[in-house]
């Protein structure tokens, strides 16, 4: 067992690719690791991947624990959790970090629970600082702060967990910025042997279908986005239109998902995508925290809102208070009188 | 019952209504006033009761309907027997309080496993009051059986084995698994019967044991509670409830001693003010705006 405490980062790949929120979980792990002079790990686990470990530490481990084993090759929850338990166990991390996809929100709660220790979803940020438990009167330093919307995003909790270890959290995609790459980095790759047990293939993938995501909210310049404000379909056309004029892409808040509106793949916020466009447009959108928390670093923000106390407004650069039946129309004549 | 017929239990749960936070919710000073919220049946936990109800339609067996949390709980209990339940138990006692997910998936374990044996354990896959959609696998890690997460449909059940499609945020997935087994329930799933009328008046009288005295002032022919409750109990209206001890709950696993996480603080949204200009919603307004814009390099 290594002496030197460690902070984890469960690296999730999919057909020989990391994802996004593992690279982007190992920029910010290792911000933490530094301040806490702990030792950066990833934790790989799949079949033939091992040439994605230098990957991991290009992007800021000091350390792979790779496990390679065709029982391993697609996602399931029994042998990942079985492998990645038994490392737990024997190294004892300090800090343990999944990216919150459909496979970490499904792996994370079940390692938490056998290692009988705390996990927060969904943080927004993490950062360490210090916790004085009243109860206790004793001050633990250097927890992570496990930091999230509460409450259907109406407030914003910071969560520790002073006593037991690892301390553990998710974060969705998008949320973190991923480090730029340094493949002249140099880690340790420890190849790890899996010990899986009957019990453990007691689940079979009979089949998968991936399909290729149609809206890539992530990755676009602008974003038009329609909230509960939008009550008619035909509000979305507008903002389709819009959208398009501004070669964006269109967003939504929880509101106008539950409200059938628009898919789910279009939500933004905390459960939904965090972007970072240029240029973000809030229509009818009243801006609950659970919202803002994945648009606020937009570079540009016009919000429009019949509501002028709507909290939109609050992290607008530009602020319209108005019927976005009325105003996103006098914006699509205005860009098209600008091109001609 | 025949021998492909299964047992089933489903956890839900009562959530205020986060959905809908209104101006009536936050109070002046920023902070909330949380009885204004409505409470109602965790929308998932309706698709996962209905899943399996349609398991016990096909198959038969039994649906047991557990939840967790304060004695009006009762309410969504009731719910569940008006939607088909064949029984439900509610978990209540001022010693769960305060439980994060790890300290509530260990008391409904303990629930879960003192409702007798059972083949399938459905749950819905999140709770809109925390979203963590947390509790459904530690549960069945507690309970040591393996998890079906996001699931959509049921595609065959036979003898000791499940086949089940998954609804992926990468697209969808289609597994088997033997039983006993967990399984969340997505939204998407189905769309949940709603109550029936008939079953509404077959459970009119439904009620808990902390009921009894409220149910007592309606009906003062029963003279005394114990007299209500026989009553009840011998029509299939009563309504158990479930304490720490009753499970056998190691009481240093359950409530805020068995919950590793704690609250450091909590921030009432103080918005930073972003530098902000106000745009007249008129065509010179947004034409000026538009100008700006462009000038930045943000559009065009």
């Amino acid at each position: 067992m290594p002496d030197t405490q460690s902070v984890w980062v469960f690296i999730e790949q999919n057909e020989g690719k990391i994802a996004d929120v593992s690279l982007e979980l190992l920029g910010k792990a290792r911000e933490l690791a530094d301040a806490l002079h702990h030792e950066l790990t990833g934790v790989l686990c799949g079949h033939r991947v091992k040439e994605l470990a230098q990957t991991v530490i290009a992007h800021g481990a000091d350390r792979v624990l790779l496990a390679d084993h065709p029982e391993l090759e697609l996602y399931r929850t029994l042998p990942f959790a079985r492998v990645i338990l038994h490392l737990a166990r024997s190294r004892k991390p300090e800090i343990f970090l999944i990216g919150a996809t459909s496979n970490g929100r499904d792996l994370a709660p079940r390692i938490a629970s056998a290692l009988r220790c705390g996990l927060t979803a969904d943080c927004t940020d993490l950062q360490i600082g210090e916790y004085t438990d009243k109860r206790e009167n004793k001050t633990y330093p250097g927890l992570l702060y496990q930091i999230r919307p509460a409450f259907g995003g109406n407030l914003i909790a910071t969560i520790v967990n002073p006593r037991t270890r690892p301390q553990m959290a998710t974060v969705r995609e998008g949320v973190m910025h991923k480090p730029a790459a340094d493949p002249k980095r140099k880690g340790v790759i420890e190849e790890i042997k899996p010990d899986l047990e009957k019990g453990d293939l007691a689940l079979t993938i009979l089949s998968r279908s991936v399909k290729p995501s149609t809206v890539h909210l992530k990755d676009s310049p602008v974003i038009v986005a329609g909230g509960g404000g939008a009550d008619e379909a035909a509000d979305f056309q507008m903002l389709r239109d819009l959208a398009n004029l501004l070669g964006g892409e269109v967003g939504a808040s929880r509101a106008a998902v539950d409200a059938g509106l628009i898919s789910s793949e279009h939500q933004i916020g905390q459960t939904g995508v965090t972007v970072r466009p240029r240029l973000y447009v809030a229509a009818g959108i009243s801006g609950a925290i659970q919202h803002r928390a994945g648009m606020d670093q937009s570079s540009k923000i016009i919000a429009i809102n019949t509501d002028p106390d709507a909290p939109i407004f609050q992290v607008a650069h530009y602020k319209i208070v108005g019927d976005m039946a009325e105003v996103l129309p006098l914006i699509i004549q205005s860009l098209r009188e600008k091109a001609k | 019952m025949t021998s492909e017929s299964y047992r089933s239990v489903v956890l839900v749960k009562q959530v205020p209504d986060t959905h809908n936070v209104t101006g009536d919710v936050m109070t002046k000073d920023g902070t909330m006033n949380r009885s204004a919220l409505p409470a109602i049946f965790n929308p998932e936990d309706r698709n996962a009761l209905e899943m399996a109800l349609q398991v016990r339609d096909k198959h038969g067996g039994t649906v047991t309907v557990i939840t967790m949390g304060p004695p009006k709980a009762a309410d969504v209990l009731r719910d569940c027997l008006y939607r088909g339940a064949d029984r439900v138990i509610l978990l209540t006692d001022r010693a769960f309080a305060a439980a994060d997910t790890l300290a509530t998936s260990y008391a409904l374990k303990c629930a879960v496993e003192k409702s007798g044996a059972f083949d399938l354990v459905f749950c819905g896959r999140q709770a809109i009051d925390g979203d963590t959609a947390q509790v459904g696998p530690q549960v069945a890690e507690k309970l040591g059986i393996p998890q079906i997460t996001y699931a959509e449909s049921i595609l065959e059940l036979k003898g000791r084995e499940i086949t089940v499609q998954r609804t992926l945020d990468l697209g969808t997935e289609i597994v088997r698994c033997t039983l006993p087994c967990l399984i969340t329930v997505v939204a998407s799933a189905n769309t949940p019967r709603p109550p029936s009328a008939r079953k509404r008046i077959e459970y009119k009288l439904a009620a808990t044991p902390l009921e009894l005295a409220a149910l007592l002032a309606k009906w003062p022919e029963f003279k005394t509670e114990a007299g209500l409750q026989k009553h009840l109990s011998e029509r299939n209206q009563l309504i158990p409830i479930w304490a720490a001890a009753d499970i056998g709950a190691e009481p240093e696993k359950i409530g805020l001693a068995g919950s590793p996480t704690q609250v450091h603080k909590i921030n009432f949204v103080v918005l930073e003010s972003a530098a902000s200009k106000d745009i007249a919603p008129t065509r010179e307004g947004i034409a000026a705006m538009i100008e700006e814009l462009v000038k930045e390099y943000i559009v065009g």
